[in-house]
Formats: structure tokens, C-alpha cells, sequence
């Protein structure tokens, strides 16, 4: 198979694209990336694989990490969580897996999927199955087009290993995994059933990772160069500046286990005179421009520091933050009324 | 109470006799590189000034960027054995990991990990590995480390085996400093554990400048106590800052900020401190500088310090003025000005200059200006007040409209109004930052998971009254304690009942008997 090798400049390009594509969500990328730097520097190779040049009976293995925030930054993994998790599952469906992809290239778990691949001596799919960061399991495209994510296994820093044999729906899958990531102390890793090569072809969002480190870039390039990073971001993407101005209201609170709440921020420049109003429930849901609505899930609400382009997450937002709010397009595989089904609106907003 | 409140910076040691809410005398002396014989200066100068008898002086409060500067240029560090409990979780990111080079081998690269630490809700995360601390004990013995930084994986929520192995090594090493990570930090493991590293690598240095500092008030014919100002602008015990230096990071700011808010009578403001390179721009909330809510570097590390918020940016009186007036700083002649400055005599053009052109300031020779065009002049303090401007925008923290403070050597250079608000220009501003110290109060906090399972008020009650004791033991007077802050979280993705508690009070330093 035909692969691409990631340098240490792509890994620093990603965070920033990852952090972009993660819409407020999709958690810190930080130590993901010192992870995946150190694993770069012990020598092994991390390798890319374009979707097409995937075999069509290829087993390709989606990976992700679950759990709560604060104890990713205190507990940190162990390490080998992921490969654990694939190695029984690997034995449990007797299968040899061919493939890593990566299901949320937005946030953190953009970087997991990468150290795995490297730990198993696999390469990675540049595809995933949200384009972008969503709070739940069953929001991939994988699961959204009919693939099945049980049997699934799931592991800890401990060494301890959990397979889901059957749920009979997504989201059943998405409440056992929440359960018993509790019980392993908050933060696991999770391996889901594998797909063949032709559902990724048809179903994975393609070209995730070469368009996260895309845009990683253009933030990094126009910073060296003085120019304006919104502007080299929707050059790239197809994207356009929403609004942009200042962070005058902010409401935050967690419900439900969700970070949900509302930001109001007042025009500057172009957009002088004007008010906007975003909704976030972990990620950034709906933007309003005087009481209109401008953009909507799936359709990714990417906040940036105004100044040097860096991605704003939402628990980032600051009163008097001077913000550019991005509206990049989502894939056309979440734009189908299947699709709109699990991340619409109406699912989410 | 008459008090004593010293500022060390970089460039000047500033000194206020204050009684009361009065100020009796202030002075500016150069920082010496000893630090202590410039505060003996500095002491000895206001008290003369001031006419009031040495015996009168109550204490003394010190603010400085000692501890920062020896992080900074790496010097004065001591090596640390860096012990972290917690295996087999984290095994893949090692302490130190994303440390510059430099700094590293500064503190020694004495690396430890060892079975132990908690998970969130308390439990044990691993059993504490005591074969593993008796190697590390004898590493230490080997190589005479003075000092161990031990940090376990949740001991905010449960600091038993942090305890438990510093008695061990202690036990067996009697003089080695030890600091625990659950003294130093919150959540966030490779923060608290790099701020730990950093405290105890700085013991040594806290133990030296103490004994020396004391002596600095014995040789003024002082008999009273000092304390050291943190950078949430309360006071620690001497005793405490030997034993967390790390503490005094980023109390410049902080006072000077807290300073200005006393000058003005004001409690919410914007602050702008011109220097002599750069301006730092803050916003004080209810008479304390806004917290950073992000990560902080320090030294190139990450850290998370409750640091003020506070812009940098590079404009201030020494900075060269170059494209016509378009572009003002970042360079700067910095102390260099009194010679190369145009007023001075010198050949450079400064953002004093322009401003002496322009007839806002009055220093030096006011002719020697004349060269400068008068539109070069007007637009390098339009580049200025653009600068600052942008600045202040960043800082206002609602939308209710404060004024903006204007202190430093170089706060002539404000306009009288920035962004619709109006400017005002304190008296004394010089001395904002010695002022600061001098009002300085004491404080107390916890900032942990608990456990709700007993009722939320119960956990409240229970932080508050830690947190009471932690300021008493700081040196406060109980009955003057305030409440700042009580505030809980739920954790996002985990149910039940385990919420991160914040609680702050704050009170009057006890006088001393």
C-alpha cells in the first residue's frame, strides 16, 4: 500500500488544524501531539493512507479515546490503551486488522489514532467519520450509514480490557461505553468493529488529516509571513467570515454532562453596528447574526483569536476576547436527511 | 499600622512608608545585583524621609521578581530528584518531557516514576511503590541532591501518598527539601508537577534571600517582620516563601495594579503600566487583578499559576521611533535612554521624544526635539495610543465602563481618553507597585474535587473552613477573613457526584506581637 510519512512539522501543523475542525470540541490537543512528537523521535514512522489506495476487503479499525476532560490532563494514559484495546479485539472477532482510522479529527482524537497505528505497525486512513468534532459515539458517519460499532473492546491504564459483544442500537453502544468508562476512573480507549475498505471509500469523510494539516499550515504560514490567518483559512476551505468582534456576554454551565451555554459578541470592522449569538453544547451549535440565522450543525462554527488565528474552544472564551467566527461547510456524507437525522439541528441545536 | 511596601524590579527597587491608608514617604534606588543591599537603600532612604522612628514600623511587605529572574536566566537553580507517582498511568508522557534543554539540566535529570496516585473520585490509583522510593532514597544519598519534587496523580483529590513518601525520604535524609504537588497546584498533572519541580529547584535560593532579607532590616535598624507578596497580591509569611517561592511569580504586575487601584479609589479600572520597553495592561475586578484562565508559561514551561492577566505589549518610553512615526518599538533603548535618547543629548528618537516634541511631556532638554518633524511627532503618539488602544480593548472584562489607571515612568505618553474611556493620571504612580505591596492583605484557597455524596453545602462548608485555615495559617487575622469566592463544577462527561470546589478568603495581616 501506498503511504505518505508525517514529519514533526505536520504533527505542529495538526494541532492547530485538528483544534480548527474541532468547532469548540473534540478536548486539548496538547498533550496529544507531546505524545505523538516523543513516539516520532524514538524513530518509529508515523504513516499516512489515502482512502483509495485502501484494498476493498481491507479491515480498517476505527479508534478513539472517551472520557472526561479534566482527567485526561491528570491521569494521563498510559500509553498502550489503544493497542490493547485493538489486540483484543483482533483476537475476540479473529481477524487481523489492516488499517487505523481515525473517527473525530477534530481535537484529541485526531493525534490517538496515530499512536496507535504507530504501536501496531499499521498505517492510518487519512479519512474519519465527522469531518470534525460531535459530544457522542454514534455521530460518525460509520455509524450514521449503517456500520455497526459492536463487538467493540475498550481499555485502561491498568491493563484492563472490556468487550462489547452487542448493543442493539448506536446509542445503546454510546451508554455502556459511558458506563464503564466511568468505572475505569474517567478516560479510556475505545476500539470499534472493523469496516471494510469499500464502506470507508463510500462512507469515511476522505483527505481528514491532509486537510487539518492544510489548514495547520496556512495559520502557521501566515503568522510567520504577517498576513491575516482568516483570510488564508477561508481561501483553503471554502469557507467565509461570519462575524467578527468582541466576546460582550457569556453564559456557561454543564447540564446532563454536557457544557452548554451562549455568547453574544458585538461587530468590529466589517461588521460594525451588527450583534451576533452563539449557542454551544460542547461544540458550537448555531450562529445568529441580528436575530437571523446564519449557520446551523453540521456546518462547522470555527472561533479564532482574532490576532494570531489560534482555534478557540469553548470553555477558551473569554469575556472582551476580540474573536473571527468561520463558517466552513461540512461534508456532503452530513448533509443527507440520514445524516441531519443524528446531527442536525434538531438532533443537537 | 505604620508599614514599609518595597518593590524589587528589574531596573529599580521602589520603597513606600505608608500609615494607614497614608503615604509618609516614597523612593526610588537602583536594583542592586545582590537584591538585598538595594532594598537597604531603598528602606533606609524612606524612613528618613518619612520622620518617623525606626521602632514605629509595624512590617515590612516586599514584593519581588527575584524567583522569576532566576528561572528565567536559569541561575540559582538547585537539581531536583523529580519523583512522580502514578504508574502505570502517564507512563508516556515522562516528567520534564516538553522542558527546554537548558532548563533541564539545570535541575539535574534525576527522573522517577513509580507505582501510586488516585484516581478522580479518590480511590487508589496503584499502591504506593515503597521498594521503588528506597532506590530513590539511595540515588539521593549518592549524588547529594539537596531537594525532591513529588508529584501523585489526583492529589488534589487525596495527597496520602505524596505525604506518605516524603516522611519516607525525610526519614532517611533528614536535611533534603521535599515539596509535594498537592501544596503547589490544581488539577492538570504536568503543570502541577512542573511548578512543583520548578519550587523545589528554587529552596535554596528562597532560604538564602530570606536569611539576607532579614538581615536588610536588621541593618536599617528595623526590629519588625517582613512578609513577601504573591501574585494574587496577597502576603505570605517569610517562612511560607521559603517554602513556596514559586508563589512570588508574577507579583510585579499584580501590585502595581493593586496599587494604582488604591491611588485612585477605584476597584474596577483598566490598568495601563508604561515602562521603559514595554506596557503592561490589566484589568482589576473588585480590587484584584483579573486571573489568567489559560495555561501560563514561565521560563518556556507550562505552568498554572493563578497568574494576572496581563498584556504585554512593546511600547513604552524608551522604544524607537522609525518609519516616520509608524512604527513605534519593539525596540527600545530601555535604561539606555538617559544617554541615547534626543532629549538627553543623545542621536536616537524615543517615544519620549515624540512626546516632548509634541508637548505632553517636559523632560530634559526640550529644544534637542526640535529636529523632530511636528507630523512625525503627532503620528508616532497616534502609533502609540493605536497600540494601547487595541490593548485596552483586550483587557475590559464587562460592558460596564471603567477608567483607565495610567501609571509608570512613561504614562505620559496616554492620551486622555483611550476607547471612550476617560484616562486618568495618578499621582505618585511611580511608586504604583511599592504601594501595591504595602496594602498587601493575606489569603486562602482550595481548589479540589469533592466528593457531594454528604450534600453539596457540606463540601462547601467543608472547603471554606480549609480554606480559612490555610489563610490563618498564612498569617491572618481570623475574625477578618472575607469570603471572595465559592464557587463548585460538575465534571463534564462523568456523572455522580465528584464537582471541583473553589473557594478564596482573605483578611488582615495579623499585626505582630
Amino acid at each position: 500500500m501506498k503511504t505518505r510519512r508525517l514529519t514533526e512539522a505536520d504533527i505542529s501543523a495538526l494541532e492547530i488544524g485538528a483544534g480548527i475542525l474541532g468547532a469548540g470540541g473534540g478536548g486539548n490537543t496538547y498533550l496529544a501531539k507531546v505524545r505523538t512528537r516523543e513516539i516520532m523521535r524514538s524513530g518509529l514512522p508515523i504513516d499516512l493512507l489515502a482512502p483509495e489506495d485502501l484494498p476493498a476487503d481491507a479491515a480498517v479499525v476505527p479508534l478513539a479515546g472517551v472520557g472526561a476532560t479534566l482527567v485526561g490532563i491528570e491521569r494521563i494514559k498510559e500509553g498502550r490503551e489503544g493497542v490493547r484495546a485493538l489486540r483484543a479485539l483482533e483476537q475476540h472477532l479473529n481477524f487481523t486488522a489492516d488499517a487505523i482510522v481515525c473517527t473525530e479529527i477534530g481535537g484529541a482524537n485526531s493525534m490517538e489514532p496515530l499512536i496507535i497505528a504507530v504501536q501496531a505497525g499499521l498505517p492510518v486512513v487519512d479519512a474519519d467519520g465527522m469531518g470534525r468534532a460531535f459530544p457522542e459515539m454514534q455521530m460518525t458517519t460509520f455509524s450514521i450509514y449503517g456500520h455497526k460499532s459492536t463487538p467493540s473492546a475498550m481499555s485502561d491504564p491498568h491493563g484492563n480490557v472490556v468487550v462489547f459483544e452487542h448493543a442493539v442500537t448506536e446509542r445503546w453502544h454510546e451508554r455502556m461505553v459511558r458506563a464503564t468508562m466511568v468505572a475505569q476512573g474517567g478516560s479510556s480507549t475505545l476500539a470499534l468493529a472493523p469496516m471494510s475498505g469499500t464502506f470507508i471509500k463510500e462512507f469515511a469523510i476522505p483527505r481528514s488529516y491532509t486537510k487539518a494539516m492544510a489548514l495547520g499550515r496556512a495559520v502557521l504560514g501566515a503568522r510567520t509571513h504577517s498576513r491575516d490567518p482568516v483570510e488564508a483559512i477561508t481561501a483553503l476551505e471554502g469557507g467565509r467570515l461570519a462575524h467578527a468582534g468582541k466576546i460582550t456576554d457569556l453564559k456557561r454551565e454543564i447540564s446532563g454532562g454536557f457544557a452548554r451555554g451562549e455568547v453574544r459578541i458585538d461587530g468590529v470592522d466589517d461588521f460594525i453596528g451588527t450583534r451576533a449569538r452563539m449557542s454551544l453544547q460542547n461544540e458550537y451549535i448555531a450562529l445568529h447574526v441580528d436575530g437571523r440565522l446564519e449557520v446551523v450543525v453540521p456546518d462547522l462554527i470555527v472561533v479564532l483569536d482574532a490576532e494570531d488565528g489560534s482555534p478557540i474552544s469553548t470553555e477558551m472564551l473569554r469575556y472582551g476576547q476580540r474573536v473571527a467566527v468561520l463558517v466552513l461547510p461540512s461534508h456532503d456524507l452530513l448533509r443527507t436527511p440520514r445524516a441531519l437525522d443524528v446531527v442536525g439541528p434538531d438532533r443537537l441545536a | 499600622m505604620l508599614r514599609i511596601g518595597v518593590d524589587v524590579g528589574g531596573t529599580h527597587t521602589d520603597a513606600v512608608l505608608m500609615d494607614g491608608r497614608e503615604l509618609l514617604s516614597s523612593t526610588k534606588a537602583p536594583t542592586t545585583h545582590d537584591v538585598t543591599s538595594g532594598v537597604e537603600v531603598a528602606i533606609d532612604s524612606v524612613l528618613s524621609r518619612g520622620g518617623v522612628p525606626r521602632s514605629a514600623v509595624a512590617h515590612v511587605m516586599i514584593g519581588t521578581t527575584h524567583f522569576t529572574n532566576a528561572v528565567i536566566e536559569r541561575r540559582h537553580l538547585s537539581e531536583v530528584a523529580v519523583i512522580r507517582l502514578g504508574l502505570p498511568a502517564a507512563a508516556c508522557v515522562p516528567p520534564m518531557v516538553d522542558w527546554p534543554d537548558d532548563l533541564r539540566a539545570a535541575v539535574g535529570r534525576h527522573v522517577h516514576m513509580l507505582r501510586g496516585g488516585h484516581e478522580y473520585d479518590g480511590r487508589v490509583l496503584s499502591e504506593l511503590d515503597v521498594d521503588g522510593l528506597g532506590i530513590i532514597a539511595k540515588h539521593i544519598g549518592e549524588q547529594r541532591t539537596p531537594a525532591a519534587a513529588i508529584t501523585s496523580i489526583f492529589s488534589p483529590v487525596n495527597d496520602a501518598f505524596e505525604r506518605r513518601a516524603r516522611d519516607y525520604l525525610l526519614e532517611r535524609h533528614p536535611a533534603l527539601r521535599v515539596v509535594i504537588s498537592s501544596e503547589i497546584g490544581q488539577i492538570g498533572l504536568l503543570e502541577r508537577e512542573n511548578a512543583t519541580i520548578l519550587n523545589a529547584s528554587l529552596l535554596e535560593l528562597a532560604d538564602r534571600t530570606a536569611v539576607a532579607l532579614d538581615d536588610a532590616l536588621r541593618e536599617c535598624g528595623l526590629q519588625c517582620g517582613y512578609s513577601i507578596t504573591q501574585n494574587d497580591g496577597t502576603l505570605m509569611s517569610a517562612d511560607h516563601v521559603r517554602r513556596l517561592p514559586v508563589l512570588t511569580f508574577g507579583s510585579g504586575p499584580t501590585n502595581s495594579m493593586r496599587g494604582a487601584g488604591f491611588l485612585s479609589g477605584l476597584s474596577d479600572a483598566i490598568v495601563v503600566d508604561v515602562g521603559g520597553t514595554t506596557s503592561d495592561v490589566g484589568a482589576l475586578v473588585n480590587g484584584f487583578p483579573r486571573q489568567a484562565s489559560t495555561v501560563v508559561h514561565m521560563g518556556g514551561i507550562r505552568t498554572s499559576f493563578r497568574m494576572p492577566d496581563v498584556q504585554s505589549i512593546g511600547v513604552g518610553g524608551g522604544s524607537i521611533v522609525t518609519e516616520r512615526g509608524r512604527r513605534v518599538g519593539p525596540r527600545s533603548l530601555g535604561h539606555r535612554i538617559t544617554d541615547e535618547g534626543l532629549v538627553f543629548g543623545g542621536p536616537t528618537t524615543t517615544a519620549t521624544d515624540a512626546a516632548v516634541r509634541a508637548g505632553v511631556a517636559h523632560i530634559g532638554d526640550r529644544a534637542a526635539a526640535d529636529v523632530i518633524p511636528p507630523e512625525v511627532a503627532a503620528t508616532a503618539l497616534e502609533t502609540i495610543h493605536h497600540e494601547i488602544e487595541r490593548a485596552v480593548e483586550r483587557a475590559q472584562t464587562s460592558s460596564t465602563r471603567v477608567p483607565v489607571l495610567a501609571v509608570g515612568g512613561g504614562a505620559f505618553l496616554l492620551p486622555r481618553r483611550l476607547n471612550d474611556l476617560d484616562v486618568v493620571q495618578l499621582a505618585h504612580a511611580g511608586v504604583a507597585n511599592a504601594i501595591g505591596a504595602a496594602i498587601a492583605q493575606v489569603s486562602g484557597e482550595v481548589d479540589r474535587v469533592f466528593d457531594m455524596d454528604g450534600g453539596r453545602n457540606a463540601a462547601l462548608d467543608l472547603a471554606e473552613e480549609e480554606a480559612r485555615a490555610r489563610a490563618v495559617e498564612a498569617g491572618a487575622v481570623p475574625a477578618s477573613l472575607e469570603l471572595l469566592e465559592r464557587d463548585d463544577t460538575p465534571l463534564a462527561y462523568l456523572s455522580g457526584s465528584a464537582r471541583r470546589v473553589r473557594v478564596r478568603v482573605i483578611g488582615d495581616l495579623e499585626a505582630p506581637r
